[in-house]
């Protein structure tokens, strides 16, 4: 990586009137714009785009690029992420013509092949999930959550519950569920975990009633623990008649193995960009189907995929008890047709071991790191495990700069502060992609900073100091927002 | 056996169990109960090699008729329009492709950097003070700027016109439901959002009114008279706009609008059979704590080096959990950042090109069409790169007669609208990717359809 | 840690002291400590009410999001409109220039219930 170089803001680069683009010649009798468009609809001057050359432009981003880190570039343990490996060949699939260059408004009989690929890749959800229908068309796992939360609502209002306006939270919960239950208008109710950090199940026992309407959780739980109680929690709901959503965030650490719905779960979204392997490109397109058991079926979002009797497939749109469409189209397609990819490469031996080589890894880590940090919850964990820097605080080092010691060495930073229910959480998740020379080098590194903490504390909170810039003021930054590009004043 | 992508060796599996001081992997599973535990591998197609997977996915692919080789007029809010290669040359860089959301600044300054600069390009072309850096597409961000408007404004209804996309409408009205807001949806008369059906709303029970421009017909709404008589009206003005159409037509700022919102897809993203593509939303200043989504500002470190960072968290859901302005988390970061790349190499007057060649194209063809005895133009607006003509048979026909010669679209409105009155309707999209001859083509096919 | 004997206390960490026939409101050092580096303050609206206990403002640092809660019922009658620009006012002077809104109190029995300088430093020890 270049060190130090700041690299100039679009906007401070090109000249007046240069180009990298031009459009072929307008080849048909054309007319005064203002004769097509009327003159108050007009702008007056065009927008202030930057005005470069191609090669300006190639340098700049490729000078971003290296700017940047990402799986390929090094190991990325980010808890909650699922940071593996995004395999080139379904890139490579999902730029063929025939699957990109496409329209959603083509006749059917000219899409067959993609919606046969959505056929298919449901049926895949379903098996995984334990299911029996799937919609592929939310857009990333908080929308999962929130056409989930609909679907759960749809089914209590025709059921005459429309009464039911709560949804139980475990205190460990992503940010998203209580948010997403938000958007749907319901109030939340939270739960504790117990000592052994699964859902307190005799909290439960007292919070679950007449106006449940459903629990959301996430197994393993954002402690990477899987909930012994599962069958228990599951049940209480059920019998209180509020449904069960699963947070399939953690879904890497199950597959093949076990599957929600056999936990007695309802309703289950996946992230494709996590457990399936699909990019996720700095912060998105992401995909977030869910998948659901038979009584919510007639509630799922339009449209959906049939087979006909000539084994055509078909869109439905026309779903009488639906909640409606939740997405423009019909999902993130190219992101479909990459896991579609991965799940056909790996087939049901190769996310078993997925799985299972996730949970593994995690483990090994967790073990050998457990004597220079403190553990919460000291006991088989499964893809990912929670540490505490709550020993290094106490030398003035926090987990926040711990994190930032660790961007010196290559490696991305464990997810913090999360969960909220460990103090300077650390939350760790190889994958099952990262070879065993790279575990051990992150471990060793751990293992230094916690040295280091105790030699040199200081050090630790100026890291990092080998990354493009130095730490930065998030202070200053909310304080005084700067959130565009502005020519500077000119002067008087 | 083994199975790509993974890295363990079995020798290395025995040495790292025994480390961790169990006998067996699933020792490690203990936590499942046992009746729960799968005794069968999934019921799905074993795994394929690398090969195989290639010849399946083209297999697949060639059940498609890919509008890279098929002329196409099909707009409808997906729009094939010209995309330089450098474009996803650069884009499609694998430290961009593979990273996460950039929660640490100091290896993530490039995604930073590239966010801020797209929220300044979209400021550049709507005109407003601050974008995010991006939604998951066009239709849910309108809903998210209706539920942004009605915590701003604490009204409890949301208007719009049947002008509307008919997909947005449909999100719409999903999203609404869920919160007991209410959805109004006023008539459209000749294409257009009538003015005087929405002056009995303009109240404080109105948190917005929403208007789409160019509207899903293709015509020009009256965003003038719409801006001025929302001016003093407590409700926001919220417009969702093609950006293409921005290359000439006024900035939304410049008729006033609250809150700006549109489909990111025209700028330089794949048709993708509707997705992805990512939904950009700009605002008003003095909004920029209700809005939902990432946001990147500019900081220095210590050296007082710029640098970039995701900033006002406070607002998402991982920090306000259940107050947040949204729930949403991961958006759509590279689709934004392959618009923004879009816009940097298209320029200035790139963009006033493609949008000018696609104002001229459709109004010529637009013309042509007109001119054949039995065709007509439904509208009698003004129009952007789409318009409607009504065909002289079921235009469920007219597609077929064209798919027959290679040309896919346009649009029959009866695909979207049940009323029997859309029956002989098309709506046709042409861009700048069209050529003469094709123009030509379709005009020769449209002519001889009966 | 600083704790004015001539203020009162509660235990959601504001602190309450008579001025003129106005309760000037603020939170205490052992609170703006807790938060962090503050980046931005919602203060309540001048005129509005509101009932011992409720929420009255929002305190935000860069990763956390504190509620302020009434320490007594009453009317808003004015509000520190530099914390608007300057939020850090509260990490540098929560005692004087950081005070945050005075309340017209239609209660003035319950600022006797709350904490005297000795019960809050005892509250904040445990």
């Amino acid at each position: 990586m270049a060190v130090n170089q700041q690299i100039p803001l679009l906007m401070e680069l090109g000249s007046p009137g240069r180009r990298a683009y031009y459009l072929p010649k307008l080849d048909i009798p054309s007319k005064p714009v203002d004769e097509i468009i009327p003159k108050n609809l007009i702008r007056e001057e065009p927008a202030s785009l930057p005005e470069l050359s191609e090669l300006e432009a190639v340098r700049h981003y490729t000078g971003l690029s290296r700017r940047n880190h990402g799986v390929d570039v090094g190991f990325y343990p980010l808890g909650s992420c699922t940071m593996k490996y995004n395999p080139k060949i379904n890139e490579d699939l999902a730029s063929l013509p025939g699957l990109a260059e496409i329209h959603p408004y083509q006749p059917e009989e000219t899409v067959q092949g993609a919606l046969q690929l959505m056929y298919e890749l449901e049926q895949d959800l379903c098996e995984i999930a334990g299911l029996d229908r799937a919609t592929l068309s939310p857009a990333a796992g908080a929308h999962g959550e929130l056409t989930g939360l609909m679907l759960i609502k749809a089914y209590h209002e025709a059921g005459g519950e429309g009464h039911r306006d709560e949804i139980i939270v475990p205190d460990a919960a992503h940010g998203t569920n209580p948010a997403s239950a938000a958007m749907c208008g319901y109030k939340i109710v939270e739960v504790p975990s117990d000592e052994r950090g699964g859902v307190s199940v005799e909290h439960l026992r007292q919070v679950v009633g007449p106006n449940t309407a459903g629990l959301m959780l996430t197994n393993p739980n954002t402690l990477g623990l899987f909930d012994e109680n599962i069958l228990t929690i599951t049940e209480l709901v059920h019998d209180a008649g509020g449904l069960n959503y699963y947070d399939g965030a953690n879904a890497n650490a199950i597959l093949g193995k076990c599957r929600a719905g056999d936990m007695g779960f309802d309703v289950v979204h996946f992230n494709l960009h996590k457990t399936f392997s699909t990019p996720h490109g700095g912060g998105g397109p992401g995909s977030g189907p869910i998948a659901v058991r038979d009584i919510l079926v007639p509630f799922l979002p339009t449209p959906t995929v049939e087979k006909d009797s000539e084994d055509c497939f078909v869109l439905q749109h026309n779903r009488s008890k639906s909640i409606g469409k939740v997405k423009g189209f019909y999902g993130n397609f190219l992101v479909l047709v990459r896991a579609y990819g991965y799940m056909r490469t790996m087939g049901p031996k190769g996310l078993k071991r997925a799985s299972e080589d996730a949970v593994l890894s995690a483990n090994y880590i967790m073990e050998r790191l457990k004597d220079v940090y403190n553990l919460p919850y000291d006991r088989v964990c499964m893809h990912e495990f929670v540490l505490s820097a709550v020993m290094q605080k106490k030398h003035g080092v926090t987990a926040q700069d711990i994190a930032k010691r660790l961007l010196d060495y290559n490696i991305h930073a464990p997810t913090v502060y999360f969960p909220m229910i460990v103090e300077e959480a650390l939350m760790i998740e190889p994958t099952e992609t990262e070879t065993k020379a790279e575990l051990d080098a992150f471990i060793e590194v751990m293992r230094n900073i916690a040295a280091e903490v105790l030699e040199s504390p200081e050090k630790l909170q100026q890291a990092p100091y080998h990354t493009v810039i130095g730490r930065l003021d998030e202070t200053q930054a909310a304080r005084r927002p700067i959130v565009r590009w502005q020519a500077a004043e000119t002067e008087e | 056996m083994g199975h790509p992508y993974l890295s363990l060796t079995d020798e290395e599996r025995l040495q790292m169990l025994s480390d961790v001081g169990v006998g067996s992997v699933d020792e490690l599973f203990v936590d499942i109960p046992s009746e729960i535990l799968l005794k069968n591998d999934l019921e799905m197609p074993e795994g394929l090699s690398e090969s195989e997977l290639w010849a399946h996915g083209r297999m697949l692919a060639e059940r498609n008729m890919s509008l890279d080789s098929n002329p196409s007029f099909l707009g409808a809010g997906v729009y094939q329009h010209l995309i330089p290669s450098a474009v996803k040359h650069v884009a499609n860089r694998s430290e961009f492709v593979t990273a996460y959301t950039p929660y640490q600044a100091e290896i993530s300054q490039g995604v930073l950097q590239a966010i801020f600069e797209y929220q300044t390009l979209i400021c550049q072309l709507t005109g407003m003070d601050v974008a995010n850096a991006s939604l998951y597409d066009g239709a849910t961000g309108l809903a998210e700027a209706a539920l942004m408007a009605v915590a701003t404004t604490r009204g409890k209804r949301v208007v719009t016109f049947e002008s509307l996309h008919p997909d947005y409408l449909a999100v719409l009205a999903t999203y609404l439901r869920a919160v007991d807001t209410e959805l109004v949806v006023l008539p459209a008369k000749d294409g257009l959002a009538d003015i005087e059906s929405l002056k009995p709303f303009l109240n404080e029970e109105t948190a917005a009114v929403m208007v789409q421009q160019p509207n899903f017909f293709g015509l020009l709404e009256p965003v003038d008279a719409l801006g001025d008589l929302l001016k003093e009206s407590p409700s926001l003005f919220v417009a969702s706009v093609n950006p293409i159409s921005l290359g000439i037509l006024q900035a939304p700022s410049a008729y006033g609008a609250d809150i700006v919102v549109g489909e990111g897809q025209p700028l330089g993203n794949p048709l993708a059979f509707g997705g992805p593509s990512f939904g950009f939303m700009a605002v008003l200043d003095k909004y920029i704590r209700r809005m939902p989504g990432r946001i990147v500002g500019q900081t220095a470190d210590k050296n007082g080096n710029r640098g970039f960072v995701l900033t006002l968290q406070t607002r998402e859901q991982h920090i306000r959990r259940h107050r947040a302005t949204s729930n949403i988390c991961t958006n759509a970061a590279h689709s934004a950042l392959i618009g923004a790349v879009y816009l940097a190499v298209l320029g200035k007057q790139g963009l006033t090109e493609v949008a000018t060649q696609c104002a001229q194209k459709a109004h010529y063809t637009a013309e042509q069409i007109s001119a054949i005895p039995g065709w007509e133009l439904v509208f009698s607006g003004s129009f952007f790169h789409e318009f409607v003509v009504k065909a002289p048979i079921c235009a469920i026909e007219v597609e077929r007669a064209l798919l027959k010669e290679g040309i896919v679209g346009g649009l029959p409105l009866s695909k979207v609208y049940d009323d029997k009155k859309w029956e002989n309707t098309m709506l046709f999209c042409v861009t700048e990717a069209r050529t003469a001859r094709e123009i030509e083509h379709l005009l020769q096919v449209l002519r001889e359809v009966k | 840690m600083k704790i004015p004997s001539d203020l009162r206390y509660c235990e959601t960490h504001e602190w309450a002291k008579t001025e003129a026939e106005h309760v000037m409101v603020g939170v205490t050092e052992f609170a703006q400590d807790e938060m962090g580096d503050i980046v931005f303050v919602e203060l309540p609206v001048v005129g509005s009410e509101y009932k011992k206990g409720e929420s009255m403002a929002v305190i935000e640092s860069v990763k956390a999001v504190s509620d302020i809660y009434a320490p007594i019922s009453g009317t808003v009658v004015e509000v520190n409109e530099s914390l608007n620009d300057q939020p850090e006012l509260i990490n540098e002077d929560c005692y004087g220039e950081g005070w945050m809104f005075k309340i017209a109190s239609s209660n003035a029995e319950e600022l006797e219930t709350l904490m005297n300088a000795a019960e809050y430093e005892a509250h904040t020890d445990a």
